[in-house]
């Protein structure tokens, strides 16, 4: 590869020449851009996702293929069931999310507490999050929802689907708690010292001073380890059982029918959840980014 | 006039840095006490050990005749009667002005929220502030934002206020703003510590002024004495600098 030449450098335009009619000029010229540009991407647009259809549909057996995973008639069947079951799914993401949220905030102080008084709180935080996030969370799903039962305490419930649901809280809570952790950390000492100055203390200050600040910042994060455990709510087909689950009924559809369009049916409801959600952080990231822009400190 | 501070051969250090070498102070109630001198010298740890922000490393703290250092001491207590006012505000920037003057009140003294929002509204009225009370700090300048800081530290009714270079990081046309509080704060009689390198408002304010140097109070006298024939030669040196700079 041989080295380019160096760019020429830009020429600095002449203050005294930037009249009027100048200025005009550059104003058409960049609608003129600006108008290229749309044609541009509409075109390369066109050319990639066509050309993607073409190679998929002239396929060797895109006829058989058509017919497995893209069946109208199969999804006309399977998808008021499939959405049906996939109430589950969202009743699920309502009742752990709080839980996780709750959870992992105290994971996350009790990680953020300083002096040798909280060490052991500490090193059990520590232990935790390294523990449940280095475990990937189907087989810790699967760990608890067949094993727990198994083990038949007295007392203890022995539905597959609640212990697949602690274990997915648990897995959560573990990244969550290290979103919130970045939080806290992020607020300045010099807020701790204004508070500690005033005669509040360490809990009052990270009560009314740290805390609100720290979740404040982590809320767009947060918002995307949310829409993963609205994905990963699919995880629990494997123990959902009699409860069920989108995925697990798609599987089942899957299984009598001989054919894979109900589990397309399963990746329309969670994108029918999921985009938008998806939407409103990306609105939310923006916002937060122009307000640091504009100098503001949340 | 009694004794408000006193302070015994202190010592701090962070890692290899011994910052203040056995210093000592005597504040007596309603004194206006400037500490000048150059960065480094050691006046806003001197600040922070009075309000136990930083521990000590020895020597000892009296306030009001009582040791503040030492196992045995309640900090939030001393803090409560020891207000400080940082250099960069430290304002709450997700409170409302009033709510960062009504907190501690209302969380530390256990004041009705109704009577700590009347007291709050009160200073605002005093230091000219009404009409920002729902504001968040943000929307501020930043010598509204000082002057709220300082209405902060005041609504805990402390016996004594630090001051922290507290116009150093403003515009200077934001500067008097802050300055005229702080001349209010005198006359009525509050005693202060006042670390600051407005020579002029040292001069004006102060019953006391201290060159700290390497961690010591090399020389202290009247403003007069201080200003005009300082005895030690850094003393003249820093004041030459100062001058110099066009600070004085």
């Amino acid at each position: 590869m041989s080295l380019a030449p160096p760019p020429e450098p830009p020429v600095a335009p002449d203050p005294s020449a930037s009249n009027r009619s100048n200025r005009s000029k550059l104003v058409g010229s960049l609608r003129a851009e600006g108008r290229r540009g749309v044609f541009v991407a509409v075109l390369s647009t066109v050319v990639v996702i066509g050309g993607l259809i073409a190679i998929v549909i002239n396929s060797p057996n895109w006829l058989t293929f058509k017919e497995s995973f893209f069946s109208v008639q199969e999804f006309k069947e399977s998808f008021p069931d499939i959405a049906h079951h996939f109430v589950h799914n969202i009743e699920i993401f309502l009742v752990l999310e709080p839980l996780i949220l709750a959870f992992a905030l105290l994971l996350a102080i009790m990680r953020s507490l300083k002096g040798p008084v909280f060490f052991p709180l500490r090193v059990l935080a520590i232990i935790y999050i390294d523990f449940f996030r280095g475990i990937p969370t189907l087989l810790l799903v699967y760990l608890f929802g067949f094993g727990i039962p198994a083990l038949q305490i007295p007392g203890v419930p022995i539905s597959g689907i609640f212990w697949g649901s602690v274990a997915l809280s648990l897995s959560y809570s573990a990244y969550v708690a290290e979103v919130y952790r970045a939080g806290i950390e992020s607020v300045h000492s010099s807020q701790t010292a204004a508070a500690r100055s005033l005669g509040l203390t360490r809990w009052q200050t990270l009560r009314f001073v740290v805390v609100p600040q720290a979740v404040r910042r982590v809320v767009p994060p947060l918002m995307n380890d949310f829409i993963s455990l609205q994905k990963d709510t699919a995880l629990l087909s494997i123990v959902a059982g009699q409860f069920g689950e989108a995925f697990q009924q798609g599987q089942i559809w899957k299984a009598s029918h001989f054919n894979f369009t109900p589990i397309l049916g399963v990746a329309l409801c969670f994108l029918v959840i999921t985009v938008p959600m998806t939407r409103f952080t990306d609105h939310m990231l923006e916002r937060q980014r122009r307000r640091r822009m504009a100098g503001a400190v949340l | 006039m009694s004794l408000a501070i006193r302070v015994d051969a202190i010592q701090k250090r962070f890692g290899d840095a011994e910052v203040l070498r056995g210093l000592s102070l005597d504040v007596e109630e309603h004194e206006v006490i400037c500490l000048i001198g150059a960065s480094g010298s050691g006046k806003s740890t001197l600040l922070r050990c009075l309000n136990l922000l930083e521990p000590i490393g020895a020597g000892q703290i009296f306030m009001f005749g009582q040791k503040v250092t030492g196992s045995g001491v309640d900090e939030n207590d001393v803090r409560r009667r020891v207000g400080i006012v940082f250099q960069s505000f430290n304002l709450f920037p997700h409170m409302t002005v009033l709510r960062n003057i009504t907190l501690a009140p209302q969380e530390v003294l256990g004041t009705s929220k109704g009577q700590a929002v009347e007291e709050a509204r009160a200073l605002l009225d005093r230091f000219g502030l009404a009409d920002r009370a729902d504001e968040y700090p943000d929307r501020l300048s930043g010598g509204q934002q000082q002057r709220v800081a300082i209405m902060r530290a005041l609504a805990m009714n402390p016996d004594i206020m630090l001051l922290d270079e507290v116009t150093s990081a403003l515009d200077p046309e934001l500067v008097a703003e802050v300055l005229d509080v702080i001349r209010e704060l005198a006359a009525g009689g509050m005693t202060m510590l006042i670390a600051t390198h407005e020579m002029g408002f040292a001069r004006d304010i102060a019953t006391r002024v201290c060159f700290l140097d390497e961690g010591v109070i090399l020389e202290e006298g009247s403003p007069d004495q201080m200003f005009t024939s300082p005895q030690q030669e850094r003393t003249k040196q820093f004041l030459q600098r100062i001058v110099a700079a066009g600070r004085m």
